[in-house]
């Protein structure tokens, strides 16, 4: 050992760095160059795929069946009516009719979807409390929801907040006509419209022994007409927060004119196939304003494929890109193989 | 400059006086302690500072408070620090408050942690220093203290080898003549000795212990400066003044050599000591891309802010129609007037926005350039085993630059040279004798038989010399030899029964190494004889005089009486200055000439050695106005001129001699190879020219090739400048128009040019114009009417014209330059051509300019450290110069340049949708990502791919970067980072974040869906996901050194989003904590539907086609930088060859390289005998000879006369 040791004195150790790969930056690398053979296959191969890929989107959203009525322009006289917030208790019924041309097969879904209505303004989209919403006891007037947090007298709104409070409160229901004279309505699903996250996760109701009690103490807010344990009067699972069209509505478009999903078709009866072909109308009762801001409303019945709806937009956009790749590829290989017959007299 | 100026001011009286204000007592600490000096408005310091130093920036408790205002001081965490505070106010608060302080707070810790380890290095050498042993006259004993413990006035003692810790008055030493040898290493890099003389006074009367702790005596002198070869004051003692010069000071960092003890006053210590004064404040050094990028980030920011203030303006707008129509919203506007809104949108925007400014950016980039430092610390290549030194960077944040620089600032002595001279060759009556080959070791051994003093390393050998020596036939030869061992200024000692050798130049002693070699040695001298062996032969010649070397005279000769009692002359000086001074012009002659230019062929420095003999009756005559000479008080140096000149004539030509000035390895090869990556090497030399100018043929800086323009051309040049020039502004056009310059110019610039300029040449231009004021008088007299701010104009354009000229040439070489006008030529270069400018050096000499430069580097591994602490790259050898540039400066350029396009890429294509978004939500500022995906997008999601591209990307290995410099223009030319890259990235970032927005926006906008039908967290999810990918595809498009490293950072950049897509939108913390993780389960619901997943898809392929496409385009038109440079140098060489065959070598004129250093001998020591020792160390027949003998020594005389005239 002192051997050793006095050896170590004597040589100090060497300064000389590691010859490790690393630090002699010489660790084993791929250095793939950009060849135009390589490129240009690749080029040919994406360009195939997106056509490919094109034909079948449009082809999938071509199968779509679908229905679109502007239901706030056929119902002009409640639009009007709505424009005008002190009328916000009369009643107003409207009806939309439409005729089916073919009858639609598969799940039918219900959509209403509003044009300029902006959910994604920030103070707007902010204006929510997801504490509130998870069922917790929260002190609200610190959360995001004001203004629409507690009324002048304190009494805290529930749901806070300016989404909450702007909900779309039209109900619709639709009507089939059997024949010209008889109607019967056709059964739509109120639940299992929503994601299973928000549903079970996002969303709780205050825990308590009865709903009404959950929410003592609280108030509706102002632009509601029932209170949230009331939402869904046949089913008491589908309320208070939990209820489908508010989680709907709670979840925040990304744009100003947007679809929501609203009631899915129930396949029973006659309508286990879907809709059958023939008149139906939809029986409205017109609650949401949209007419002060240049809004529409429209009713949507559509059915869903693997891709989505009858959206032609992402096959179209395949297909052009898959064809300018192609049409890239083609252009530059004809100028690598003119260049490369220059470069070759040249090099002679 | 410098100088001078002090010069003129201390001949007139008033302001000498007031100059001299630095008091100094010995033996007095309490009158030092007294004074005090004002350093701001409240706060005083002492006066005479401790002799300390400090170097380190905080202590315990300023470091907190000095390192975050350092921070601070940058503009980027000025910004962010601010934006955070704006976060505070809800109404504008668009981001969650984690998004940016995240960032932010890793960026201060990791920077405060780097400055911290840096401070506690510093803290640690210093301790060092000031720890040093040293003895301090306390009381009536010297005992031993610490060199912090040392104040002014103190006594301190100095041992043969220790350092100096202050600037000290020499009052007495153990040598004859109170002489003190110094080595100035540490401070200029030459290793050759030095001698200081102490007063006549305080040597004789300062012999003991008691005597020293008496000594009161009174310094008066300038204040600190930081002129470190002048010294002027006055000693006040006992009633008497005597004068002081630089002759008496040693100065901190020299060394004590050859002395067995001194003893020093201390009058500058510390940070007033002159070597302290000369290393100046560390200034912060910032590389062009650094500034470039902040730059660009304050682009970026205004950019920014336009785009907010325009977005808040539509904000106001909307405003209106929202609190009209929108009944939803409208309560929030219900208090608020549109101007107010936009007012805070404004901010709102400003604080959305500022992601994009790219803060992580500088995080990331400061590990890259560490880890980049630690590669050039690491390369075993650059390790210089003789000295167990490696390559280190001391600054980490250069490296890139190291890939820009243009010009290139090369100390000589120590750096290009190894100072060290070995006599290569001779032609003696006209035979060459070069260095022997072959049986060198064998003769060696039996040459040593026969010459006892013989130098084992003897490099000359060449047996046919030999013979010829020793079969002694040949006078020739015998006198030649016999010149060599006696005339020159050598001093001798004996140690440990080896004769060794002090010269004032190194090359003085290899020539008087070769003689003792041959087997004439130079034994002993005295005042006035010199003893040498001629073949075992002792032989004493008297020495009747020495007339010795000047830079004008370019020669020196010593007249001697020898045994016989024949008086001989021998004279050694530069050729031309020997050759026209000849008795015959003979056959010897000429094949001498040809030799000694076969010999400045070969790059060496030649000598020429002539002797006569002198009949008595003429050296009696010359005897008497010699002596007459040397005590005139008047213009004595030009009387001996002339009374030398009378007796050097008539000489007879003996032969030649040739010594190499060894340079360092591999200098010529590694200038060839930086002239070839287009890098201007300029030598800057406080040598003489000849020596400069032979050094640059020596390390091909110079070729035979070139035009090497010398001052008169130069003034020729410039003063047709001039007149051109003040035609030009007399009628009224601009003054700048440099067309004159240009024109000549140009007509050099095809063919190769040097510029050789001396020190004195280049003040004369810097000062205002006085090369014209020779030759154009009336011009001159014109300008002196000018206003002074035409002057300056004038001086400038000079400036700028000699700036124009001398870039223009393939090489310069300055001598006889002082350290300040070192700096200030590089400052010139800097300032004039805005190139990056990289200075080498090894001496405290080169320090100002090591620091002027963009680039500092420091020769380590020599003794002196002064150059290495002020530099930023640390190199043990002149050579590893090529592969800092040519391969770590390119490879660091290449990783910071591809990095920065690549960091910029990704914040701008990640980021910019934010801007799209505003389009649609009304301008209200919602943002489009999560506020996590923002703050972990440049720390978590992007950040690796990129830093491993900027640790180890390579374009090309090593290998070829040095096979073909040719590479390294691309960073002279900024070509991979400039603003024309910066703008094309800011448009493909633009692109890439249009095409990720708006696909997704019109894929969603008619959705419908069983599950995503456009919700804002599915659309923000998308987005992000696309731009995300898109990114990812971008840098492995970008990477073209693929290591483990660069896969396994790519693949962990996928797996971080999905680790912290899923720990940030889990249930658990979102029930947690509802308001921080806001989106729980987003990405899992999206990207699960098809649909969403088909839209990313495409928005990844349609950002990577047309950065594919312009990539395969730059293949397929040869536009890919490294082919085509290949190519085309390919090309270029096979021309050059063939050019370079027909060219013919043209004859030249280069031959006087005098060797000798710029420095005069010690003869007029030796003539006054102060040095030397009256003992017989050899056992010679030398007579003891007393200190002071006037009848022989009408110098000494002379000296004396002129110290009691100064009294």
């Amino acid at each position: 050992m002192t051997s050793k040791s006095r050896e170590d004195a004597q040589h100090p150790p060497s300064r000389c760095p590691d010859n490790s790969a690393f630090k002699q930056q010489k660790l084993s690398a791929w250095q793939p160059e950009l060849t135009p053979a390589s490129v240009l296959s690749g080029f040919i191969l994406i360009g195939v795929f997106c056509l490919t890929m094109g034909v079948c989107l449009i082809l999938s959203a071509r199968s779509v069946k679908e229905v679109q009525i502007n239901y706030s322009d056929k119902c002009l006289n409640c639009s009007k009516l709505r424009e005008n917030s002190s009328n916000w208790n009369t009643e107003c019924l409207c009806s939309a009719d439409f005729k089916l041309e073919e009858k639609i097969q598969g799940d039918v879904f219900m959509y209403y979807s509003l044009q300029n209505f902006y959910q994604n303004h920030r103070r707007y989209v902010m204006s929510r409390s997801n504490a509130q919403l998870l069922g917790r006891n929260t002190d609200i007037r610190n959360s995001n929801c004001a203004p629409f947090s507690t009324y002048r007298n304190g009494t805290p709104m529930a749901p806070c907040g300016a989404i909450a409070n702007s909900m779309f409160n039209d109900t619709i229901s639709l009507f089939y006509y059997t024949n010209l004279s008889t109607a019967i309505q056709v059964p739509l699903l109120k639940t299992g419209n929503s994601w299973w996250t928000d549903k079970y996760v996002k969303f709780h109701n205050p825990t308590s022994h009865n709903l009404t009690s959950a929410f003592a103490g609280t108030a509706r807010p102002p632009y509601w007409q029932k209170p949230a344990y009331l939402l869904d009067e046949e089913n008491e699972r589908n309320n208070g927060y939990i209820n489908d069209d508010f989680i709907i509505w709670m979840r925040v478009s990304a744009f100003h004119t947007f679809r929501n999903l609203h009631r899915r078709l129930s396949r029973t009866e006659q309508f286990a196939d879907g809709l059958p072909a023939g008149n139906y109308t939809f029986h409205i009762f017109y609650n949401f304003p949209v007419s002060r801001f240049k809004g529409k409303k429209y009713l949507i019945l559509s059915t869903v494929v693997w891709c989505g709806g009858s959206s032609l937009f992402l096959g179209i956009a395949y297909t052009v890109s898959g064809a300018v790749v192609m049409l890239a590829g083609f252009i530059i290989t004809a100028i690598h193989l003119k260049l490369k017959k220059r470069k070759t007299y040249f090099q002679r | 400059m410098a100088d001078q100026k002090v010069s003129t001011s201390c001949l007139n009286g008033k302001k000498q006086q007031s100059d001299f204000t630095w008091e100094v007592r010995a033996n007095d600490r309490a009158y030092h302690m007294q004074f005090k000096k004002r350093v701001s408005f409240c706060l005083t310091k002492r006066k005479y500072a401790d002799n300390a130093i400090k170097t380190g920036k905080y202590n315990a408790l300023t470091f907190l408070p000095l390192n975050l205002y350092e921070q601070f001081h940058r503009m980027a965490n000025l910004y962010f620090l601010f934006v955070i505070l704006l976060q505070t106010f809800p109404e504008i608060s668009t981001l969650p408050w984690f998004t940016l302080l995240l960032p932010l707070g890793c960026l201060l810790i990791i920077r405060g942690l780097r400055d911290l380890i840096d401070d506690i290095a510093r803290h640690k050498s210093d301790w060092i220093i000031n720890c040093r042993p040293c003895e301090i006259l306390s009381g009536k004993s010297f005992s031993w203290k610490k060199w912090r413990d040392i104040c002014v006035g103190d006594i301190v003692c100095l041992r043969k080898d220790s350092f100096v810790p202050a600037d000290l008055l020499l009052l007495s030493s153990s040598e004859p003549s109170s002489l003190c040898y110094v080595e100035t290493a540490d401070i200029d890099g030459e290793t050759n000795l030095k001698f200081r003389q102490a007063l006549l006074v305080t040597h004789e009367e300062l012999m003991s212990v008691e005597s020293m702790a008496a000594f009161d005596g009174k310094v008066t002198c300038e204040e600190p400066n930081s002129r470190m070869h002048s010294f002027i004051g006055m000693l006040e003692w006992k009633g008497e003044k005597y004068s002081l010069d630089s002759e008496k000071i040693l100065l901190r960092g020299c060394r004590i050599r050859n002395t067995e003890i001194c003893y020093g006053l201390v009058i500058y210590a510390g940070f007033d000591s002159k070597i302290m004064r000369n290393c100046g404040k560390i200034r912060l050094k910032k590389t062009k891309l650094d500034r470039m990028m902040d730059k660009l980030v304050i682009l970026v920011f205004l950019v920014l802010m336009i785009a907010s203030f325009f977005l808040a303006v539509a904000c106001g707008i909307w405003a209106e129609k929202f609190r009209r129509d929108h009944s939803y919203l409208s309560t929030f506007y219900a208090k608020t007037s549109p101007i107010k809104q936009a007012f805070f949108t404004f901010w709102g925007f400003m604080i959305l926005l500022s992601i994009i400014i790219p803060m992580s950016m500088y995080i990331t980039l400061e590990f890259i350039y560490l880890v980049n430092s630690f590669f050039i610390d690491w390369d075993v290549e650059m390790y210089y085993p003789a000295k167990d030194t490696p390559a280190k960077a001391r600054s980490t944040s250069l490296n890139d630059q190291l890939g820009q620089i243009e010009y290139i600032f090369s100390d000589k002595t120590g750096t290009l040279t190894q100072n060290i001279m070995t006599f290569k060759k001779c032609c003696i009556n006209g035979i060459i004798y070069g260095p022997g080959t072959g049986r060198k070791r064998r003769l060696l051994d039996e040459s040593l038989s026969w010459n006892p003093y013989a130098d084992k390393n003897l490099e000359f050998y060449n047996p046919l010399l030999l013979e010829a020596v020793r079969r002694d036939d040949d006078p020739a030869v015998r006198e030649f030899l016999r010149l060599l061992a006696i005339c020159h200024t050598v001093m001798v000692e004996e140690k440990d029964s080896q004769l060794v050798y002090q010269a004032a130049s190194p090359d003085e002693e290899a020539l008087v190494m070769a003689a003792r070699n041959l087997g004439y040695v130079f034994l002993s001298r005295t005042q006035d004889t010199i003893t040498i062996s001629e073949l075992g032969v002792k032989r004493t010649y008297k020495v009747l005089a020495m007339l010795d070397f000047n830079s004008v005279r370019k020669r020196m000769s010593i007249l001697v009486r020898d045994p016989n009692g024949k008086i001989r002359l021998y004279t050694k000086g530069a050729d031309m200055v020997i050759l026209t001074r000849l008795h015959e012009n003979g056959a010897n002659e000429k094949i001498t000439e040809k030799a000694l230019d076969s010999f400045a062929e070969e790059t060496l420095r030649t000598l020429c050695l002539a002797s006569k003999e002198v009949n008595e009756r003429d050296y009696t005559e010359w005897s008497k106005k010699h002596h007459k000479a040397s005590i005139m008080l008047e213009n004595r140096a030009e009387e001996l001129d002339k009374v030398y000149e009378e007796i050097e004539k008539d000489l007879k030509l003996l032969g030649a001699t040739a010594i190499e000035d060894k340079l360092q390895d591999g200098v010529p090869e590694t200038i060839q190879l930086l002239k070839k990556g287009n890098i201007k090497v300029w030598v800057l030399t406080g040598d003489k020219q000849e020596t400069a100018m032979n050094i640059g043929f020596a390390c091909r800086l110079l070729s035979d090739d070139m035009l090497i323009l010398e001052e008169e051309e130069i003034s020729e040049m410039l003063s047709a400048y001039w007149v051109s020039n003040n035609n030009l502004s007399s009628s009224g056009e601009p003054l700048c128009s440099d067309s004159f310059v240009q024109k000549p110019l140009d007509t050099f610039r095809r063919g190769n040019t040097a510029l050789i300029i001396t020190g004195d040449f280049l003040d004369k231009i810097l000062c205002i114009g006085e090369v014209v004021k020779k030759k154009k008088e009336n011009f001159w007299k014109r300008m002196l009417c000018c206003k002074a701010e035409v002057q300056q104009e004038q001086e400038s354009l000079l400036e700028k014209a000699f700036m124009n000229l001398a870039t223009s040439c393939q090489a310069v070489i300055c001598c006889r330059v002082t350290p300040k006008q070192k700096s200030l030529i590089v400052q010139l270069v800097k300032k004039h051509k805005s190139a990056i400018t990289l200075a080498i050096g090894d001496g405290a000499n080169d320090v100002n300019m090591i620091k002027t430069a963009d680039i500092g580097v420091g020769i380590s591994g020599q003794e002196g450290m002064q150059a290495v602490q002020c530099s930023d790259y640390a190199l043990a050898q002149f050579r590893f110069l090529q592969r800092l540039l040519l391969v770590h400066g390119r490879w660091s350029y290449l990783r910071i340049c591809k990095f920065l396009r690549y960091f910029f890429y990704k914040t701008f294509s990640g980021l910019m949708s934010q801007i799209w978004f505003a389009f649609y939500n009304g301008f209200t500022a919602q943002p489009l990502y999560e506020g996590w995906f923002l703050a972990l997008y440049n720390v978590f999601y992007t950040a690796y791919p990129v830093l491993s591209m900027g640790l180890l990307e390579q374009d090309v290995s090593a290998k070829k970067s040095l096979q073909f410099p040719e590479l390294y223009r691309m960073g002279q030319r900024d070509e991979f980072f400039n603003y024309r890259v910066f703008c094309l990235t800011l448009l493909h970032g633009t692109a890439t974040s249009l095409g990720s927005f708006y696909i997704a926006l019109w894929a969603f906008e008619d959705k419908v869906g069983s599950k995503v039908v456009g919700d804002y967290e599915s659309f923000a999810v998308t987005v992000a996901t696309s731009a995300l990918l898109s990114v990812i595809i971008e840098i492995i498009l970008d990477i073209k050194f693929w290591t483990v490293l660069s896969f396994l950072t790519v693949a962990g950049s996928l797996l971080l989003f999905c680790v912290f897509s899923y720990l940030t939108q889990n249930f658990q913390a979102f029930k947690e904590a509802p308001s921080i993780f806001r989106f729980p389960d987003a990405s899992k619901n999206a990207l699960t539907d098809p649909y969403v997943l088909l839209i990313i898809l495409l928005c990844v392929v349609a950002n990577t086609i047309p950065s594919l496409t312009f990539r395969l385009v730059r293949v397929i038109m040869g536009k890919s930088t490294i082919h085509q440079i290949r190519m085309k140098d390919m090309r270029l060489e096979r021309d050059m060859v063939e050019l370079r065959a027909h060219f013919q070598r043209g004859s030249m004129q280069r031959r006087s390289s005098y060797a000798f250093s710029h420095k005069e001998g010690y003869a007029d020591l030796i003539t006054r005998g102060a040095s030397l020792r009256g003992r017989d160390s050899l056992g010679l027949s030398t007579t003891p000879v007393p200190v002071f003998r006037s009848s022989s020594s009408p110098r000494l005389e002379a000296h004396k006369t002129r110290v009691e005239f100064l009294a």
